[in-house]
């Protein structure tokens, strides 16, 4: 009832992408790169004001207020098993996606440039990757100097199945 | 006007602008497709007519529609001729409409002229005959209408005429009234651009010369009132809410600078924003009398069925509140008052019989109370049958015998609103009314509302409804815990406790679960820092704590929180679907600062409660158990003796309160005593002292026994408190029961058998001799539950010359027979939690080597039939509690009995 609705009706699943391009927004985690579909982001905020949730998910960060909505942040960096961060958990970025209507900020260190990246350096994850990673990744590109994972969103977002993991 | 009324013109008006359209296109292009539509709508006007008794109206659609049908059915061919008769009888619908809507009434005169026409066009035959012409020439008319309006006062058709409402019929408001159903806003827009904007000029156009007479007396009914779809409404109240929020959030940034120039400007938007508000949320605003439109054809249906003479009176009609709140509460009160007067009224013979009047009162009363809605339901019946629903309690196992024994009428009543109560009912129908109440409880609690019951056998029932008046908006309290900051909704709220370290009432805890005495009871607490996991030392002690009262149907509790802020307007955003299965949450939302805060949910918290941590849990039960510990209500005396201390007997055991004149005591062996009544009465003080005044009259309580008496010498008389009740701390102090909360203070229970004792060291034991013979060394058991019993009896007994064992259970008297024990006689209470006193009897009967002990009960509830029943189950005799004289007198008697067989 309370939802204003974007002007823009964005943030479905397929990619943008031209020809052979997909853009990604990157984003960083313990030095790991991380990219989601551009498409589907909806804002990068800087450091915000959270109000902690008691009785959520360790991975729920907490609520906070998005010019006049409430988004649910998500701590990737818990929900990925990384270790926590040592400095408090006051100044990440957050990446706010819209997931069915309904608003998630993921937690990340540090958000880095969009990337336009061909499909042809898109590869499936190596069967050697952590079960927790395999679940949470949709692929790898292979990029100059490093691997960038591409999130799954949904899943990450999917809550019903974490105890299972 | 009628309401009904009202609306069917605004109806019918839209219905008659789509039809010109509509039949415009038909001549021009004859699908059946716009054919049937126009058929729908004539059959529609007709059928409406004729449920509204508008007789001219019905002829005329009747006529039409039978023209219609033909040519549907292919009986005859579209042509110009027939549209034109066809639009020629609606624009005499529209001109009776017309007229109906200034005077309510139809005009007077006749449609022959039209209808033999259509009937003709009907049959075929006028097929090329020139069309119809214009209505009758508009000058008789005119008159016949002012004639009419003379003659006849408004018979305004009233649908259900045999109950007239009390409060005056629900006006419609003029005001804009959304309807549901978005269907009819698109049509007009889809008229097809050929010149035809003149098709669909509102019929006030047409009805203009009828009302030429009056003119200024209304605008036209379809004019007023514009339909909006409710989604439309929503969404601007949704912005409206939105709108608010960020006022308040500028008010709070500006409040405190004095010189900002904003503060002018804001404050204007700050009224413009309300009014605003008000605005939007009274175009979702309908009178309540619309949901109880429907009731009093119910109940008049009801009372010939049930043959009961039966009066609704329905009160407040006009309080209006949301659309949304109307729609969701509108069931529940049609259940409520078909309850009301199906099973809460008697029937008409049995009214006469006990002396009611004949007619049994159905009252529907609506009124506002600081943003709530408060409706009641009351009827002035036979009342709930509590001992039909004690006994469905125990048959559904909703609660133990002991459990629900300590439970007051009310309390019980509340189980009509348990789940599964109501389908026990219905199956046996007994006069009870649980039907769906639980239904009807969760349907007003989904709103945020709460009900009430309250019911007096055989005065009647009510039922009190509580609901906010809208959803979009709710007043709640802010308060903070760990440094995180909550929102309570205020319906929940009943009152705030502040309790510091030192003050008097502090919290206390039972085994980890803390309590607070709160007046005459003790308040469950629950630490939200514990419920929601906040972490924080949970023992550290803080210098002030707050307690929320809370309520939720009829269980009372408190929420410690650290401190309370004032209560904001916010606007109950649903939480995210990840977080949906914290049911401690009823939402979330954002507050005036721009933080967001999560909305307790005082349903969530209170079921929660039984299980705070497990360990706890049966602590809670305790408490609750003890909380309700219910010996039945029984008159204390208060007073004051020896020192500033509230003290407190049973009001039964003293035999009189006598003002004693100082000088009139004398001594005797040092000791003070009095003539009373010709006899010497000792007196003796609560701890030994004598600091009795020096003169005028000193306050004394006399315990009589035969011809012997005590006086207990005290400061003042304080109160006489009917009071359940419950010793909380026992002590081992002589002459002390215990303590135990009477009318919200401590007081402590003076064990009066000491104090006779002291007095008169044989009072107990020396007059049984010509009845009791060998008293001395007999074995009595005492079995009762409450140790405010056990404490009495045992020393009186004692005292009187027998061995007393006691024990709290039957469960555990039945161990002592079986480690072997034997006693001379058994006296037992009635009520007991477990294994009742009837139960123990039959018991003890049954087998084992006490089946030839006699057997004494003890109850409370002293009737004829408990006598019965307790010689059935093998009581040997049957004594009345507090009636020592009787139980000294049985006791000796069954032993008497038992030594001579």
């Amino acid at each position: 009832m309370n939802q204003i609705v974007p002007s823009t009706k964005r943030g479905s699943q397929d990619l943008a992408s031209t020809e052979d391009h997909e853009e990604f927004v990157t984003m960083f985690i313990e030095g790991q790169m991380f990219g989601i579909p551009v498409l589907m982001v909806q804002d990068v905020l800087g450091p915000q004001k959270i109000t902690r949730i008691p009785l959520s998910p360790p991975e729920v960060a907490g609520s906070l207020n998005l010019r006049g909505r409430i988004v649910t942040a998500i701590d990737v960096r818990l929900r990925l098993r990384l270790p926590q961060r040592k400095d408090g958990q006051g100044d990440g970025m957050n990446v706010v996606v819209d997931m069915r209507g309904e608003l998630y900020s993921l937690r990340v260190d540090s958000v880095g440039e969009v990337l336009s990246l061909p499909k042809a350096k898109f590869e499936r994850n190596p069967p050697t990757l952590d079960l927790l990673w395999r679940e949470f990744s949709n692929g790898i590109y292979r990029l100059q100097d490093k691997l960038l994972v591409i999130l799954d969103v949904p899943r990450l977002l999917d809550f019903t199945k974490s105890e299972v993991i | 006007m009628d309401d009904l009324l009202g609306e069917f013109l605004t109806e019918t008006g839209e219905s008659l602008s789509t039809l010109d359209v509509e039949l415009v296109k038909l001549e021009q292009n004859p699908e059946p497709k716009i054919l049937s539509n126009i058929f729908r709508l004539v059959h529609t006007i007709k059928g409406t007519c004729g449920f509204l008794g508008l007789p001219r109206l019905e002829t005329v659609a009747h006529a039409a529609e039978n023209v219609l049908g033909k040519v549907r059915d292919g009986e005859l061919t579209v042509q110009p001729a027939l549209v034109t008769l066809i639009l020629a009888s609606i624009d005499r619908i529209k001109m009776i409409l017309g007229h109906i809507e200034q005077n309510e009434v139809e005009p007077e005169g006749n449609d022959k002229d039209l209808i033999a026409q259509l009937n003709a066009a009907a049959d075929g035959k006028a097929q090329g005959a020139p069309p119809a012409p214009e209505p009758p020439p508009m000058p008789i008319f005119e008159s016949v209408a002012e004639s009419a309006k003379v003659s006849q006062p408004a018979p305004e058709p009233e649908p259900e005429p045999v109950f007239e409402p009390v409060a005056a019929a629900p006006e419609p408001a003029p005001a804009p009234k959304p309807e549901p159903d978005p269907v009819p806003v698109a049509v007009p827009a889809a008229v097809p651009s050929q010149g035809l904007a003149t098709t669909h000029q509102p019929p006030a156009a047409v009805a203009a010369p009828a009302a030429s007479s009056n003119e200024g007396q209304k605008e036209s009914g379809v004019a007023q009132t514009i339909r909006v779809n409710v989604e439309l409404l929503e969404n601007l109240m949704t912005l409206v809410s939105e709108l608010v929020l960020t006022r308040n959030q500028l008010l709070q940034m500006v409040r405190g600078k004095d010189d900002s120039e904003f503060a002018t400007p804001l404050q204007r938007l700050s009224h413009i924003t309300t009014d605003l508000q008000e605005g939007v949320m009274k175009t979702r605003m309908q009178p309540i009398g619309n949901a109880w439109a429907k009731l009093p054809r119910i109940v008049r249906d009801l009372s010939i069925e049930m043959n009961k003479k039966i009066d609704l009176q329905m009160i407040g009609a006009e309080t209006e509140l949301d659309r949304q709140v109307l729609e969701l509460i509108k069931d529940p009160l049609t259940h409520m008052v078909r309850n009301s007067a199906d099973h809460g009224l008697e029937a008409t013979e049995e009214r006469r019989r006990i002396g009611k009047p004949e007619i049994g009162k159905v009252v529907l009363n609506a009124y506002h109370e600081g943003g709530h809605i408060i409706i009641e339901i009351s009827d002035d019946g036979r009342g709930l049958n509590i001992a039909r629903i004690r006994q469905k309690i125990i048959s559904n196992n909703l609660a133990t015998e002991s459990e629900l024994e300590q439970m007051s009428d009310q309390q019980a009543a509340q189980f009509i609103f348990r789940a599964g109560f109501s389908t026990a009912e219905k199956v046996t129908s007994v006069s009870g009314r649980g039907v769906g109440m639980d239904v009807v409880r969760t349907n007003i609690e989904k709103i945020g509302g709460t009900i009430e019951l309250k019911t007096q056998e055989g005065k009647g029932t009510s039922f009190i409804i509580k609901i906010p008046l809208t959803l979009a908006i709710v007043s709640a309290l802010i308060v903070e815990c760990t440094g995180e900051r909550f929102a309570i909704p205020q319906i929940s709220v009943l009152e705030l406790v502040r309790t510091t370290a030192n003050s008097e009432h502090g919290i206390e805890v039972i085994n980890n679960a803390p309590v607070l005495r709160l007046r005459d009871r003790l308040l469950p607490l629950v630490a939200l820092r514990t419920l929601l996991r906040l972490g924080g030392d949970e023992t550290e002690k803080r210098n002030e704590t707050f307690i929320v009262v809370t309520q939720v149907g009829t269980y009372t509790f408190g929420i410690i929180v650290d401190r309370v802020f004032d209560t904001e307007e916010i606007v109950v955003k649903p939480v995210a679907p990840i977080l949906r299965h914290i049911n401690m949450f009823s939402g979330n939302t954002i507050l005036g600062d721009g933080s967001v805060i999560m909305i307790l949910d005082p349903n969530g918290i209170a079921g929660s409660t039984g299980e705070i941590v497990g360990s706890s849990a049966t602590a809670q039960d305790a408490t609750a158990a003890r909380d309700t510990h219910a010996e039945d209500r029984q008159s204390m005396l208060v007073f004051r003796a020896g020192g500033t201390d509230l003290k407190a007997v049973p009001l039964a055991l003293v035999a009189r309160l006598e003002e004693i004149d100082v000088s009139e005591i004398e001594h005797s062996h040092g000791k003070p005593v009095v003539q009373y009544r010709g006899k010497l009465m000792p007196l003796v003080s609560i701890d030994g002292s004598f600091n009795m005044q020096a003169e005028g009259r000193q306050p004394v309580l006399v315990f009589s026994d035969r011809d012997r008496s005590m006086g207990l010498v005290v400061d003042e008389i304080v109160d006489i408190v009917e009071e359940r009740l419950k010793v909380e701390l026992a002590v081992e102090q002589a002459g002390l029961i215990g303590t135990a909360v009477v009318s919200g203070k401590a007081t402590d229970i003076i064990d009066a058998g000491f104090y006779l004792t002291q007095a008169w060291g044989d009072w107990f034991g020396s007059p049984e001799e010509p009845l009791g013979g060998e008293i001395e060394g007999k074995r009595v058991l005492l079995v009762d539950d409450s140790p405010f019993f056990r404490n009495l009896l045992t020393p009186l007994l004692s005292v009187a010359g027998y061995e007393v064992i006691s024990v709290d259970s039957a469960d555990k008297a039945l161990s002592l027979r079986e480690a072997g024990d034997s006693f001379d006689c058994i006296i037992s209470d009635i009520e007991m939690p477990g294994m009742n006193g009837f139960d123990f009897a039959e018991a003890v009967r049954s087998e084992g080597r006490w089946t030839q002990t006699p057997m004494v009960a003890l109850s409370s509830h002293a009737t004829e039939k408990d006598f019965e029943r307790g010689r059935q189950v093998g009581f040997n005799d049957y004594v009345a509690k507090f009636d020592r004289d009787a139980l000294l007198q049985t006791l000796a008697q069954t032993l008497a009995v038992k030594g001579a067989a």
